[in-house]
């Protein structure tokens, strides 16, 4: 079944049974292979991606439900002005070890910044819990984070 | 990234004089000029750097890069004595070629110092060539020629050439003796010891493809592999035709396999046009399992054999100095206690994978590998080919840890590609990964010891009861006959039983130390409550006055170990720990391994509930003289620590049934944000050779949280992962 996808500002279609989940139409049929699979379950933000703004694990989200629904992938999120911040915070710092968890990261770390400018630690650790990070980059990611707010990075 | 199979190695032609080992780097054979052709204007020095005429010089980085930040380390040394900027550096990953590149492994931390003094010195010939050039073109001698990055410099005549201008004139040249060519004074450095970001970082940001899951190859086809439970159990049946007639699949078909854990075991392969569509191929398999041998073995017989092992007598003594049970009789005081760790699994983010595509007879290979060549092996035997007629592209890791250090999933990829007839990307599910794996193995530990009046450790038993077969001990189950704190006793006896297993166990991260390091410092802990002392205090008793203790491999530097326990016992505050509010309390421990002298304090807070939250770490470190990339380093540090945590809060694999119970990141979960602490990491600089970081940081961090548990609690640790029902108020 043909969708009609709109990925990063552009108009895509996949052809592609209507239970696929986003991440597989995204990585396998699209060429589209930032997001990461990490578990298929919800339970590691790996794929973690924006429809409409808010991140959401595109591992459990089948194709039917998006919609015409804005998605926006690691590829595109620099072409937002948090998304760049982020991302720019994130090479300042040296934040990735394998770095395969960190798309979904800076995904959740920009969905997170564009709805509270300045976040707090707790903030942070509520809204980054999705996300693992099996080399532990942790201590990076929270002062990427602080960095992209503007804040103090000491912890 | 769409990539073309080539059906054969870039660097076939080039002539290489050396034998495999980390020794070959100072015989690689001159840029054959076929190369320099090949590169499009850039002309090969050597097998490791390549200079364009605009100056731009390309490094290619041997080693696999699984997170432990290689690909950018390893190119440093080479790009600092070459003397360019840094920023002209680019860095290409090798394909796996040990003629070319020697040892091409992620593991044992050993890159650093293997690497350390011969990619220096591939640096410095390749800039003596330079020099070479440009003294030739202005006919002057070498020796009053120097450089600065990126260019020659003759001062008496005032002249400069740039490296890109000379490359193209250093084909004939005589190649400088890489054992004699000068090495920079480390005052000097630009690069080495300078904050470098990962190479890789724009492309890790912007999503660009880097990993063996993103390979893409045209008319590729997607792959899933079914593997029994139960280790090794054969396919009693299938419904391959149910599967094949899911849309999108292509093909579906058994694969006999072998009995070798560690190689292609029996399964279920099924091939279709996407993964999503194998996926869905696969739930109609509806496959039954023969039974097999091992079908019966749980971690609660384990367990319990363990027990009954542990009151018996060694089957085996590993060491026996003095007289044990002597000074345990004379002791004023003495200290028994049972130790046990659970098996734990490696869940690397980047479930296991590999693309693999057969033409002619040619195999070409595209892995997340820490360790090709094996993989190359195990291909060649399995499919009967010459391992010259297979070729293994590295990619990127998404974490390693170990784990890929076997091949098994490679040699899968290589058959089902064969079979298939095409192009195919292999990928597991993170369930495949987690009941699939080569598993840290658990282990038990039945100790004995005495402390003399005068707080002096006396008498240390310690029965180890682990996995194996008589005296051939599963893999990573071992206990070196040295371990810590043998040398440093003199009453000290270990013996070893073991109980055969069916799980496949290998390395992770800090193989042995990882588990033993909290047996050993738990109990030393135990010893230094009894005797009424310091934990501090007490250790440095026990480590002595001497310097080197014992000879390799037990070789154990105290001296410097008495150092970074000073270090952090100062870099954490340890003498106001008194003042810390009930429940909150500061526990020390330290671990050798890989060559690096860790000693670390946690403090922790134990709420009512039992909860642990750890508040934060603190970690001295000696790894020698040089960190080579500050910022890579302090992130393995930090990284390291928090792993051990993770592993000390919630990692275990239970075995029921012969398989494994848990399946994904809900029932194996690892720590998160909220639970990482901060680490203060304080590098603690001696005189000695540069040595890796990846894994010594970790064995330490686990006895430091236990031994803070103690002191927040007065309740003792002795199993993990850690239970906090336990700790209750
Ligand atoms: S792959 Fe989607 S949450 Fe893990
Ligand atoms: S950087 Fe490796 S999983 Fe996060």
């Amino acid at each position: 079944m043909a969708f009609t996808l709109n990925v990063n500002g552009k108009a895509l279609v996949a052809d592609v049974d209507p239970d696929t989940p986003l991440l597989w139409t995204l990585r396998d049929t699209l060429g589209i292979t930032g997001p990461k699979y990490g578990c298929g379950i919800g339970a590691c933000g790996a794929c973690t991606v924006h429809i409409d703004g808010v991140a959401r694990r595109s591992c459990t989200l089948p194709v039917s439900a998006v919609g015409m629904a804005k998605v926006v992938t690691i590829e595109g999120v620099g072409g937002d002005a948090v998304g760049k911040r982020v991302q720019a915070a994130w090479s300042d710092l040296d934040v990735a070890q394998c770095g395969y968890c960190q798309p979904g990261q800076i995904m959740s770390a920009t969905a997170l910044l564009k709805a509270k400018p300045t976040p707090t630690n707790a903030d942070i650790d509520t809204a980054m819990s999705g996300n693992i990070c099996r080399c532990a980059t942790y201590t990076r990611i929270r002062a990427a984070i602080k960095r992209a707010s503007g804040q103090s990075e000491k912890v | 990234m769409t990539l073309q199979p080539t059906g054969a190695s870039r660097r076939e032609f080039m002539s290489v004089t050396a034998a495999a080992g980390g020794g070959l780097l100072l015989g690689f054979a001159i840029a054959a000029k076929a190369e320099a052709a090949e590169t499009a204007g850039a002309a090969a020095l050597n097998a490791f750097v390549r200079i364009d005429p605009q100056g731009v010089v390309t490094i290619m980085s041997k080693n696999p890069e699984i997170g432990q930040g290689i690909k950018t380390s390893l190119p440093m040394l080479i790009a600092e004595e070459l003397d360019v900027a840094w920023e002209n550096v680019r860095i290409e990953q090798a394909d796996s070629e040990p003629k070319v590149f020697g040892l091409q492994i992620a593991g044992g931390s050993m890159a650093t110092p293997l690497n350390w003094e011969s990619l220096r010195r591939v640096g410095a010939v390749a800039r003596a060539m330079m020099v070479q050039a440009a003294a030739q073109a202005w006919n002057c001698p070498p020796g009053e020629c120097t450089t600065s990055p990126g260019q020659v410099i003759h001062k008496a005549s005032n002249r400069t050439a740039s490296y890109g201008s000379l490359a193209g004139l250093c084909a004939g040249l005589a190649q400088p003796d890489p054992k004699t060519v000068p090495l920079k004074d480390p005052k000097d450095y630009r690069i080495i010891g300078k904050p470098m970001a990962q190479y890789d970082t724009p492309r890790i940001v912007t999503g660009a493809p880097l990993f063996g899951i993103d390979v893409r190859l045209p008319g590729m086809l997607y792959a899933t592999y079914v593997k029994a439970p139960v280790f090794g159990a054969k396919v009693a049946s299938a419904d391959l035709a149910a599967a094949q007639a899911v849309k999108g699949v292509r093909k579906a078909f058994v694969v006999e396999g072998g009995t070798n854990l560690a190689g292609l075991l029996p399964g279920v392969a099924v091939v279709a046009d996407s993964w999503w569509a194998a996926r869905k191929g696969r739930d109609k398999l509806n496959i039954q399992w023969a039974d097999h041998p091992t079908q019966s073995q749980s971690s609660a017989a384990f367990a319990r054999r363990a027990a009954e092992l542990g009151a018996a007598a060694p089957q085996k003594s590993l060491r026996n100095d003095g007289d044990v049970a002597k000074a345990l009789a004379g002791a004023s005081r003495t200290v028994e206690a049972a130790y046990a760790y659970p098996f734990i699994a490696h869940a690397p983010m980047e479930p296991q994978n590999c693309t693999a595509a057969f033409k002619d007879g040619k195999m070409e290979i595209w892995a997340p590998t820490q360790n090709p060549d094996t993989g190359r092996g195990m291909i060649a035997q399995l499919l009967g080919l010459k391992p010259e007629d297979i070729t293994i592209h590295i990619t990127r890791s998404g974490g390693g840890f170990g784990r890929r250090l076997n091949a098994d999933y490679m040699v899968e990829a290589a058959w089902i590609a064969r079979e298939a007839g095409a192009p195919v990307k292999l990928l597991w599910t993170r369930e495949d990964d987690m009941q699939h794996d080569f598993y840290r193995p658990g282990g038990f530990h039945f100790l004995k010891g005495g402390v003399d009046a005068a707080g002096h450790v006396v008498a240390w038993q310690d029965h180890f009861v682990t996995y194996g077969q008589g005296d051939a001990v599963a893999s990573s189950a071992a206990m070196g006959a040295g371990e810590f704190p043998a040398q440093f006793v003199a009453n000290c006896s270990i013996g070893q039983s073991t109980m055969p297993l069916g799980v496949p166990t290998g390395p992770l991260r800090a193989p042995g130390s990882n588990a033993l390091a909290f047996v050993m410092q738990s109990f030393i802990d135990e010893l230094a409550h009894a005797a009424g002392a310091d934990p501090v205090a007490f250790r440095l008793t026990l480590l002595g006055t001497e310097g080197m203790v014992g000879k390799p491999p037990a070789a154990y530097n105290a001296e410097r170990m008495r150092g970074v326990l000073k270090a952090v016992a100062e870099q954490s505050g340890w003498a106001g720990r008194g003042k810390l509010p009930a429940r909150t309390g500061m526990g020390v421990a330290f671990h050798f391994s890989h060559l690096g002298y860790f000693a670390e304090v946690a403090q922790v807070t134990v709420a009512n509930s039992g909860k642990v939250k750890v508040d934060r770490i603190w970690i001295a470190a000696d790894v020698g003289r040089q960190i080579v990339n500050p910022s890579g380093g302090l992130n393995q540090v930090q990284g390291a620590a928090i792993d051990g945590l993770s592993a000390a809060l919630y990692q275990k694999i239970t075995i029921e049934n012969g398989a494994v119970k848990q399946r994904n990141f809900g029932d194996y979960p690892l720590l998160r944000m909220a639970d990482a602490p901060p680490v203060d990491v304080r590098f603690v600089m001696t005189d000695y050779p540069p040595t890796g970081l990846g894994e010594p940081a970790l064995p330490p961090v686990i006895p430091a949280v236990t031994n803070a548990i103690f002191a927040a609690t007065g309740k003792r640790i002795r199993s993990l992962p850690i239970d906090p029902s336990l700790l209750k108020a």
